[in-house]
């Protein structure tokens, strides 16, 4: 049961990373026009340069 | 909701969000540096509309970046300097997207992102403890005991503790918003369920007990901020489209006094003094014309689509669009006093009628506050008496009552259904901008329509050009395009589509309220009205050209019916509603156009006070009215109305007085909305039963005391999937 003393710190982390890059992704306004995105992903025409 | 380039120059420019009134000011300051320019785009919506809109401007000179927002239907371009958004708009239409200026909302519309984006963090904590929390319920529910199940319900505390007090923050805050207003609505029970659960929970945690409910504290404040996230969304995205489509209309005029001209706001204005009316502009006041002659469009106050001359001793009223030449008009009322102040109070009386509706969420919650409280308190008093005073089994029991009848299902009920219904709405080209305004569609039985402009495009067109030789033909397309009047500009629109070449003429002018006037190889010739040009009026929308001395002709005008509206007056007959036409124009117009639609109930020459009191006295009978109507002289109409729609090219105050702005030009989508309506309610109607349902099953195992934690958080994912997966089948 020793292994719990790691696993849990680590789930803890891994957990805190996600909320951390969901946090991310919040400020960078990658939820405001999600079906425009959904679009725009079966297009070529940004593939070597993706609009910001 | 702003758009993704948006974001980062709103930050940047705090200051700009406080001082909107400032930036307004600014404006023309603005334009130096080079802004973004926002414009909604109603017809895109496809991966090519994206590439054609993009690429487009992007090749347009000035343009720096354009990026279309397709969720929300909105363009934003990065232009320097000297790129206006009426030459975007111009650009775009060329290439079949009619797109327009969209400014003082987005303003506006940072503090609606800002608290988007607030709601989705605090959702986004929430799962995140949600899924942490529930991996070590699993563990315990497997059967971890002693100090293991300790520790990890002292974790699980720890994560619960500060999700709670950062994520359910908008609840507490509204519950005790509502007890201080001295009512108890659905955030209280939800804001008590959670604090005792989490409370009781540590108790239990330190005294080594074996039930926490952390993990459904957490996940009721995940489900429930999701119901609330996606009503906020429904709101939010109805609100700034609404807001955005508010044309700019500043309301000030131009004072003539011994200094000069003097632009003043209209609220200064006072009776007796003189304001010059230029072509085109809006007549800000009620009053008297002084001098000048010119021709007046009230079709947005009256309905009418004929201009009215205008000359000296004319009495007019504020709204009118002057046409043709600048008006001297003395000023007889100003402010509170115009007749278009009077037609907002009556909106104002009867919008305060409406919001008296209660929406079936509402109806609910009212039943379920007091139903929730009674059994959890009752519960506790019986487990008390039962057990002989063991206040740590009774609280337990009550706390698994609340969370287990708590409305995960019922906070989901609605807004998911709404959002999926607004979502499709959209799609068709109407905007909800009331979350009510869908159940009060499905509840219509008759519907009223406003002709000009809503039946009708509201911009005549010349019934048969080709009547005319192709010689007069070419007259009058150069006669035409030598003035601003609608006439004259839709003679000239139409020849030039029948790819006329217009004449030669010399010594054009305008003669303001008559006509246009010009010389042709020596010969006099003249477009213009009846009397002025020596022609017999005909009885419907004319005008006339003569050339040199040969008989006058009539170019004869209709507006044309906006496309759709034989289909949605077919289609709302075929569902059996009744369908009424009211109108300020003349009976013959109107007439003509029922007959046409097939529409046996029709009112002519009725006045603003009118259509209320006609949609009034159908709603005494107990009918409930759909008003579809643009004017300024059916905003009390629409407000009067049980719900009532308007279309995007309608005056600002018809929109905000409306519930549902229609998008597109069609009227087709209004009987499928109609139908998306009744689906909607019924779907929240099978939802409430539902989660109804499943308290039936539910309470009574906790009242007995035998909801664990584990049944508890089956219970709630159970309930709110559910609902949540019957809200999609509406698509």
């Amino acid at each position: 049961m020793e292994i719990l003393a790691v696993l849990i710190p680590v789930s803890l982390v891994l957990g805190l990373g996600g909320l951390v890059a969901f946090w991310w992704t919040l400020r960078r306004g990658q939820y405001d026009d999600p079906e425009g995105d959904s679009q725009r992903i079966l297009r070529g025409d940004y593939d070597d340069h993706p609009k910001p | 909701m702003t758009d993704t380039l948006h974001a980062p120059s709103m930050s940047a420019c705090p200051a700009c969000v406080a001082t909107p009134a400032a930036l307004d000011r600014a404006q023309a300051a603005a334009l130096d540096k080079g802004a973004k320019i926002m414009l909604s785009v109603p017809e895109a919506h496809c991966a090519l509309c994206i590439s054609a809109v993009e690429s487009d401007l992007e090749k347009m000179p000035g343009v720096r970046s354009a990026r279309l927002n397709l969720t929300l239907r909105r363009v934003s371009v990065d232009a320097d300097a000297g790129v206006t958004a009426a030459q975007i708009s111009e650009r775009l239409e060329k290439i079949g997207y009619p797109a327009y200026e969209l400014d003082s909302g987005t303003l506006s519309m940072t503090a609606t992102d800002r608290q988007g984006r607030d709601l989705l963090m605090r959702l986004g904590v929430a799962g995140f403890s949600m899924m942490n929390i529930m991996l070590l319920s699993v563990a315990v529910w497997s059967g971890a005991t002693d100090a293991t199940r300790d520790m990890f319900h002292l974790i699980s505390a720890v994560i619960a503790i500060p999700t709670i007090a950062f994520s359910a923050q908008p609840f507490f805050r509204k519950a005790l918003a509502g007890v201080r207003a001295g009512r108890l609505d659905m955030d209280f029970p939800i804001s008590l369920a959670i604090l005792l659960a989490t409370a009781i929970s540590l108790y239990e945690t330190f005294n080594g007990g074996d039930h926490a409910y952390f993990d459904a504290a957490v996940m009721l404040t995940f489900f429930l901020l999701s119901g609330r996230y996606l009503d906020f969304r429904t709101r939010a995205v109805a609100r700034s489209a609404a807001q955005e489509l508010a044309a700019l209309e500043v309301p000030r005029a131009i004072r003539l006094d011994e200094a000069g001209e003097e632009t003043v706001s209209v609220a200064d204005l006072r009776p007796g003094d003189r304001v010059l009316v230029r072509p085109g502009g809006r007549i800000p006041v009620d009053g008297v014309i002084l001098d000048g002659t010119s021709e007046l469009d009230r079709s947005l106050l009256t309905g009418e689509t004929l201009p009215v001359f205008a000359g000296p001793d004319l009495v007019v009223t504020a709204g009118a669009v002057n046409l043709t030449g600048p008006l001297t008009v003395q000023v007889t009322a100003a402010g509170k006093d115009t007749s278009l102040h009077r037609m907002a109070d009556l909106v104002a009386v009867a919008e305060n009628a409406r919001n008296k509706y209660t929406t079936l969420a509402e109806r609910a919650a009212r039943l379920y506050s007091p139903s929730v409280h009674l059994l959890a308190f009752g519960a506790f008093a019986v487990w008390m008496w039962v057990t002989g005073g063991d206040v740590r089994l009774a609280v337990n029991i009550a706390a698994a009552t609340l969370i287990i009848t708590c409305p995960c299902a019922l906070g989901l009920a609605v807004p998911a259904v709404v959002t999926a219904a607004s979502g499709k709405l959209f799609r068709a080209g109407l905007l909800i901008k009331d979350g009510s305004a869908l159940e009060r569609l499905a509840e219509v039985d008759t519907v009223v329509f406003d002709k000009t402009g809503t039946l009708t495009m509201g911009a005549p067109e010349p019934v048969s050009l080709d009547a005319l030789g192709s010689r007069d033909l070419e007259i009058a397309a150069a006669l035409g395009a030598a003035s601003s009047h609608p006439l004259a500009q839709s003679v000239a629109n139409a020849a030039r589509t029948l790819g006329v070449i217009p004449a030669l003429l010399t010594d054009v002018t305008e003669v303001p309220g008559h006509g246009v006037q010009a010389m042709w190889q020596g010969q006099r010739v003249r477009l213009g009205r009846a009397n002025w040009v020596g022609a017999s009026p005909l009885d419907v929308t004319a005008a006339y050209l003569a050339i040199g001395s040969d008989t006058p002709q009539a170019i004869a005008f209709a507006d044309h019916m906006r496309p759709g509206a034989p289909e949605a007056v077919a289609e709302f007959q075929a569902q059996g509603k009744a369908v009424i036409l009211i109108s300020g124009d003349v009976p013959k117009a109107v007439q003509d156009m029922a007959t046409r639609l097939g529409i046996a109930d029709w009112r002519a020459e009725a006045l603003p006070q009118d259509k209320a009191d006609a949609i009034a006295a159908l709603q005494a009978h107990g009918h409930k009215v759909l008003m579809v109507g643009d004017g300024l002289n059916d905003t009390v109409a629409l407000t009067a109305a049980h719900v009532s729609i308007s279309p995007a090219s309608a005056l600002d105050a018809a929109r905000v007085a409306s519930d549902i702005v229609l998008l597109g030009q069609s009227l087709a989508p209004l009987p499928d909305a109609q139908r998306i309506a009744t689906r909607a309610v019924r779907r929240i109607r099978e939802n409430f039963a539902i989660s109804f349902g499943y308290n039936i099953i539910a309470v009574p195992i906790a009242l007995v005391g035998l909801a664990s934690p584990l049944i508890a958080a089956l219970a709630m994912s159970a309930s709110s999937i559910t609902v949540a997966l019957n809200a999609l089948r509406l698509k």
